[in-house]
This record gives structure tokens, sequence and C-alpha cells, in this order.
């Protein structure tokens, strides 16, 4: 696999981060390495294997559908400064 | 000692050593219990409610959680007064607490000012050996992030079963990794605090109903008769010949007390652990860390410009160097077309390498080896490290924190005055019985 300055800017993009020149060539030859090291598991054969997504057998959690205490209006906007008339405040959407 | 002497004695050292992200003005003490009288310290991705938490990152600054933690409830429950949050590796992602975040503190080792306090839970294990007043630490692992720093300072840590611990109010690194534990002077203290903080809590779906033993027993019970195996390739290539023979000695002390001792072979788990570990917790911290994007709480901007131009631009300035690495990395492991070949596979290896561990837990109460492979390393030479060649400084530890095995460190001896582990794996939910080895393996 090719690991070169078009594919970081184009994960970079996905995972919205905007990447200087300075860094991209820094990252280069690190992930060129990590991704490399990667490759080493395609020695495992795991054709008859099932993913491990948690380490332990975690089954499904059911509650009933009951209001519980929550943060109100208030709380959860004293965090910010980017707030207007009881709502947060983001970035414009279309 | 007061809690204003503690908080005194606190700010001296964190002057020194430079182990707190925020130390608590004025603590308060709310319940009373088994812990009344100690000072609990909490490692920056714990949170606490109304003091700052950032998780050791500057995207983070000025977050002031609306809640407590569960393990922070019960601790307060008990009567343990919370002192700070101490410093770490943003968001877990390091082995030196070296990679904090931007404009942030790194913890300087208690034996040597030139050398790392281990991570990621640094500023924990700092804190842990020089403090004179009554204190636990509450610390996190994902990947070695309890029993390394432990080890490097010359503590006791634990990193328990995955599940074992609720993990509500932790801010997540990888979700099928991450762990809340603790570290102390001594395993007594260590049984106490896990008891406390174990059990199930229904705000954290992955948390085990399970019974939680009276851990303050377990360790008086004697090990004649218990069989240790000793993981052979954790004694091979790349570990220094004083931590070996260390070690070793303190397998004979097992011994002596009637310990079986054996060696035993983990040939996946020693070849294929380290990697598989990387590849799903870099796909998992890149999951978890989209949250943070200038909206809500933390970090933010003056908002203009679309959806994406501002969260690249609020990301892009307060994420450190480490967790943007950590991003790319893990979001091209999770993509289109190559999802299959990295993060699958490795869920695959994952599978394998529990197996081999269950394997072994069938003829075995316990496995022993070094906790790392060497002693506190310099700064100089940690700076000298590619991240890869960093990453390999875990080689000993990811296998247990893949697996969700619990495991613990014990101080054993010393190497030019610096600390060094010896680290017990145990079964899935077998705390008990590390606590019971372990409380007979300090050196005297």
């Amino acid at each position: 696999m090719q690991v070169d300055k078009e594919l970081i800017e184009h994960v970079a993009e996905v995972a919205r981060l905007k990447l200087t020149d300075t860094e991209i060539k820094r990252f280069l030859p690190q992930l060129k390495e990590i991704l490399e090291a990667f490759e080493k598991l395609q020695e495992v054969n795991t054709d008859d294997t099932k993913p491990s997504f948690q380490p332990v057998e975690i089954k499904n959690v059911m509650r009933e559908d009951k209001i519980t205490d929550c943060l109100t209006q208030e709380q959860a906007l004293s965090l910010v400064k980017n707030k207007k008339d009881g709502y947060f405040k983001g970035p414009k959407a279309v | 000692m007061n809690a204003k002497e503690i908080i005194k004695q606190a700010k001296e050292l964190d002057k020194e050593y430079l182990f707190f992200n925020k130390i608590v003005e004025d603590p308060k003490v709310y319940g009373e219990g088994t812990l009344s009288g100690t000072a609990i310290s909490v490692k920056d991705c714990v949170v606490v409610k109304g003091v700052e938490s950032r998780a050791g990152s500057k995207i983070l600054e000025n977050y002031i959680p609306l809640f407590d933690a569960t393990v922070i409830e019960k601790i307060k429950a008990e009567g343990g007064m919370i002192i700070g949050k101490t410093a770490q590796d943003a968001f877990g992602f390091g082995s030196f607490a070296t990679n904090v975040g931007i404009g942030m503190k790194v913890p300087l080792n208690p034996f040597d000012k030139e050398r790392s306090c281990g991570g990621s839970s640094g500023g924990s294990a700092g804190i842990t050996q020089k403090a004179t007043f009554n204190h636990i630490s509450i610390a996190e692992s994902t990947g070695g992030s309890i029993v390394c720093p432990a080890s490097f300072c010359g503590v006791v840590g634990i990193c328990p079963t995955y599940g074992r611990v609720s993990r509500y109010g932790l801010m997540d690194y990888a979700n099928s990794l991450d762990k809340i534990g603790a570290m102390a002077k001594t395993i007594e203290e260590i049984a106490l605090i896990m008891r406390i903080i174990a059990g199930h809590d229904p705000r954290d779906s992955t948390s085990l109903d399970k019974p939680v033993p009276n851990y303050s027993e377990s360790i008086k019970k004697p090990i004649k008769g218990m069989k240790i195996g000793m993981i052979k390739e954790a004694f091979g290539e790349g570990l220094d010949k004083e931590v070996k023979d260390n070690v070793k000695q303190a397998i004979k002390r097992l011994e002596s007390q009637g310990a079986k001792v054996e060696e035993v072979s983990l040939p996946l788990t020693s070849k294929y652990a380290l990697e598989c570990y990387y590849l799903i917790a870099m796909a998992e911290a890149s999951t978890n860390l989209a949250k943070y994007c200038g909206m809500r709480y933390g970090a933010e901007e003056k908002v203009e410009g679309s959806f994406n131009e501002y969260f690249s631009k609020v990301r892009s300035q307060y994420f450190n160097a480490e967790s943007k690495r950590r991003i790319i990395i893990g979001t091209f492991a999770r993509m289109a077309g190559y999802r299959d070949a990295y993060y699958l596979k490795a869920m695959k290896v994952r599978t394998k390498i529990i197996e081999e561990y269950k394997k072994v837990f069938k003829k075995f109460d316990a496995l022993i080896c070094p906790t790392m492979p060497v002693i506190a390393p310099k700064f100089t030479e940690i700076e000298k490290l590619t991240p890869m060649q960093n990453y390999m400084m875990d080689i000993l530890t990811v296998g247990p924190n893949l697996a969700g095995l619990p495991h613990i460190t014990i101080p054993s001896g010393t190497k030019d005055k610096m600390p060094i582990g010896t680290m017990l794996i145990g079964d899935h939910l077998a705390e008990d019985k590390l606590m019971q080895i372990g409380a007979k393996l300090k050196a005297n």
C-alpha cells in the first residue's frame, strides 16, 4: 500500500483535521512505520475465527422506559460561550 | 494531617514534580466510612463534579463536569477526600506522560527528575510515591497505563478485569480496552479501594454483574500450592539484565512460600499483541475523539464558516501531535476498503490471543513477568524514539489489556536507585488471587 501525502490529506479531511505541510512531512515516515508494523497481523490465520469486539462476553442490557433526572437546560448550556436563546450556537449546516 | 496541610504538601510536591493538572483548593468530605481520612487523587480523565477535568488535553480546557463518575460517587460516600486531578498523556496516548496536552506539564520521576514517571497515569504514580499523607490514586489503563507508571515510580498498581469497575464518567480512549483501577503504596490499600470501586453499575452497560470479594481477606490467605506460570517470552531479548535478575528473585520468594512456578509459553500473544492492541486502540480512539469539535463543552472558537470548517479549525488547533497521529491512523483503519484488512483482522487476532490466555489459565492461578522491560528512561532517551519504538515499550503490558485480564504490579527492587516492578496477570475476575499472591511478593 502506498502511504503518501495525498492519502494522509484525504484521511485527515475525513477526520476533520487540517494538517500543515510541516505536520504532514513529519507524520509521513512515522505513519508508514506504524502501518507497516500492522501488516504483520496478516500472518495470523483467522479463517475460522470470530472477531472479539469486547474482551469479555457482554449481553445487551435493557431498562424500563422511565424518565429519570437529567441536566437542566441551564446546566447543559453553562459550559459554553456560544449559545443563544436557550440553544447551543453552532456553525451553519447549509 | 488535616485537609489544609494535605493541600499544602500536594502543592509543594506539584511545584517540584508537576504531578497535578488541578489541585482542589478547599477539598470537602461528603460521607463517612472506610476511606475517612484518606486523600484521593484522580487521573485527569475521570470526571469529578466541579473540578476542571481535561483528560490531559487542551481541547477540554475549562471543562468543569456537572456530575461525578461512578467511582468518585462511591469514594465520596465512603469518606474519601478528592484532592486533585493528576497529569497524564493527553487522552492516555503515551507510555511516558510526555505526550501531554498543548501547554501542559510533564510530571517528573520522584527518584530522578531527569526521568519519566511513566504513562499514561504518570502524575498518579508520582504523587502516590511522594505523598506522606494517607493517599490512594484513581488511575486508568487502556494498554498498560496503570502498571507502567506504578512500576517506574515504585508503587503498587492494579488494573482490574474489563468491566469490573464502572467506566461511567471516564473520558473514553478505547471503549473495549479502558479500565479504571488504582495505585497505592501498599497492597492493603489496593484491596480496600478495589472493594469500594468494583461492582455493577446500571449506567455502564459493559460493567459486569458479578459479586465483589472481600479483597482485604484475600490478601491474608497463604499461597502454598498455588500454580504460577512464568511467561517464557517475557524474559527474552530486550529485557534489561538487572530487571530480569530482580524478577527472578521475586519468583524465588513466591516459591519459598510454597507456590509452584513453571515456565509457560504464549507465542501468539508475544508476537502479535502489540500490533493488535495498537490497531484496535487507535481505531476506537479516532471515533471517541470525534465528539471534541468545539461545541457543547471544552474549547470553542468564534462560530464562523461551515460545520466542517469550524470543526477542523478547533480540532487542528487544540489536539496535540500524538492525538492527531492516532486519529489519522485510526480513521484510516476503519475506512471503507481497509476496514476488513485492518480493524476486523485485529479483532479476530484478539480472539486468538484471548483463547491462548484462557488455555493457560486452566492450569495456572496467575502468570508472572516483569512489568516493564527497563527502568524509567530519561527524557533525553525518550526524545530519540520514533512513535513505533515508543509503542514497543508496552510489549509486556498490552497482552493482558487486550484480553481484558486483571494485572497488578508490585515494587520488587531497584536498579541504580530506580524502582523495578514485577507483574502478575490473572484470569478474568481473579483480582483476589492477584492480591493474594502480590501480598507475598514485595521485597523485604
